[in-house]
């Protein structure tokens, strides 16, 4: 009885994997072997996997880009709605802080220029590169993955681990580059990892992406004084990018006693973005 | 003549339907995460594909469900390969209870298909963390897992909905 039953269950596994179905070209067994080797060959970089790779990616952002259409049409339509109704209220808020801005801004240029100035005299002063402006192609919030995809690649002189800014906030970094195309890594993604500074303390933590619409605090001993609307800050170590792009202000979460990031940045709305890398002024 | 060929071409388009609504769910990512629901998300590819490859295996080539697998690993930024080693597992999945059940019920295949998911998802993520080093968050994955089973009764109904009204009566 027992044999019978072991027997039924091998015929219906060797019918389910290794016979080819009507109108099937191929078998199920040999494009399971198919997908072994892609994920196989691309986790050791065989260079041909490589090119492969590129040239279906170029294919599919571009086409994925054609087929988001009408459904970027439907969600542009809902945040627009959205925003009418908060919009008034905005008004007098945003009018107010401009004239304080204003006010502001004389005192800031001369901060400005004296620390561009002390800077250099440390040595520790970095000249931006030529900033590229991108659009985004493809912007998934999938839960799993907080990336975009923007039009420039390394043709337009895109490289790996180049910042990506939002006016003047960072919002990511290259962690792919197509020809045409890369792919953007946002803060909020819980693989991004960026070393900031929290000011003011001048506090070094690790800043990491918690998967949602804010980020968290890392390695930071729970005896410093951190206040809520704190600012943080990239603080340049590991030289990637330069020390002091805004990132977002610290929300103090009574809950789980935990330092959240709300970003200056809303990475929902974002259409344009800037690309740029950050490397040692020499010039004296 | 040409009123000929303008219904082989309806025809050939609504037989293929499900083959293009994969091919656009994974290039499009469809699942309402612009509506920033704080526990929704669903899969809708493993849904569309178990049903199909159990009710007519034969309007979703394997092929075709290989290459899906490979766009949704681009689009979400996977290892390539991964998508589509899970789509093929659930294919086998389906082809074996097909092969094993002669009388089939809505809430067997659901069932089926729960057990499905559970094993494929568990298969993917696992790979993903111990093999690639992806962090991953478990509640989304729970509350994906939660919602792609939910909505699996409710597609099925609009697909056999479907597959009556394009391919005749139903023939499983």
């Amino acid at each position: 009885m027992d044999t019978a039953s072991r027997d039924d269950f091998v015929i219906a596994i060797r019918s389910a994997f290794l016979k080819k179905g009507n109108k099937q070209r191929f078998s199920l067994i040999f494009l399971i072997f198919l997908s072994l080797a892609f994920l196989f060959l691309g986790r050791i970089n065989f260079e041909p996997i490589n090119q492969v790779k590129i040239v279906i990616r170029e294919v599919v952002y571009r086409s994925s880009f054609i087929v988001s259409v009408p459904e970027n049409y439907l969600k542009k339509t809902y945040q627009n709605i959205q925003n009418h109704f908060v919009i008034y209220n905005d008004y007098f808020e945003i009018k107010s802080e401009i004239e304080k801005l204003n006010s502001e801004k004389t005192v800031d240029q001369f901060i400005i220029e004296e620390n561009k100035r002390l800077k250099k005299i440390i040595d520790d002063y970095v000249a931006e590169s030529e900033e590229v402006v991108a659009k985004i192609i493809i912007d998934k919030n999938s839960p799993f993955l907080r990336s975009l995809i923007v039009n420039k690649g390394s043709k337009n002189n895109i490289k790996l681990g180049m910042a990506v800014l939002d006016k003047n906030y960072l919002i990511g970094k290259v962690v792919e580059v197509n020809y045409l195309t890369s792919r953007v890594l946002l803060l909020s993604d819980l693989n991004s990892k960026i070393p900031v500074i929290i000011e003011p303390g001048g506090f070094q933590s690790i800043l990491s992406g918690t998967g949602k619409n804010d980020g968290i605090l890392q390695y930071l001993k729970e005896n410093y004084l951190i206040e809520g609307k704190n600012t943080v800050y990239t603080s340049g170590a590991g030289g990637l990018f330069k020390t002091g792009i805004p990132i977002g202000k610290i929300e103090k979460s009574e809950l789980d006693k935990q330092n959240k990031v709300n970003f200056f940045s809303d990475f929902s709305q974002l259409r344009f973005v800037k690309i740029k890398s950050f490397e040692k002024d020499d010039s004296n | 003549m040409f009123e000929f060929s303008k219904i082989t071409i309806r025809n050939k388009l609504l037989r293929y339907a499900p083959i293009l609504l994969l091919l656009i769910s994974v290039l499009n990512e469809f699942d309402f995460n612009y509506l920033e629901l704080k526990y929704f998300s669903f899969n809708f590819p493993f849904i569309l594909i178990f049903y199909w490859s159990l009710k007519k295996p034969e309007s979703l080539g394997y092929g075709f469900i290989f290459i899906a697998g490979l766009i949704n690993d681009v689009v979400v930024g996977f290892p390539m390969g991964i998508s589509s080693l899970a789509y093929l597992f659930i294919c086998g999945s389906a082809a074996y209870f097909r092969n094993i059940t002669l009388n089939t019920s809505l809430f067997k295949d659901w069932m089926f298909f729960l057990a499905t998911i559970l094993v494929v998802k568990t298969m993917l993520y696992s790979s993903l963390v111990l093999f690639f080093s992806f962090s991953l968050n478990y509640n989304d994955l729970i509350v994906n897992l939660i919602f792609t089973f939910l909505l699996y009764v409710i597609c099925a109904n609009v697909f056999e909905l479907y597959e009556k009204l394009v391919f005749g009566s139903h023939n499983v």
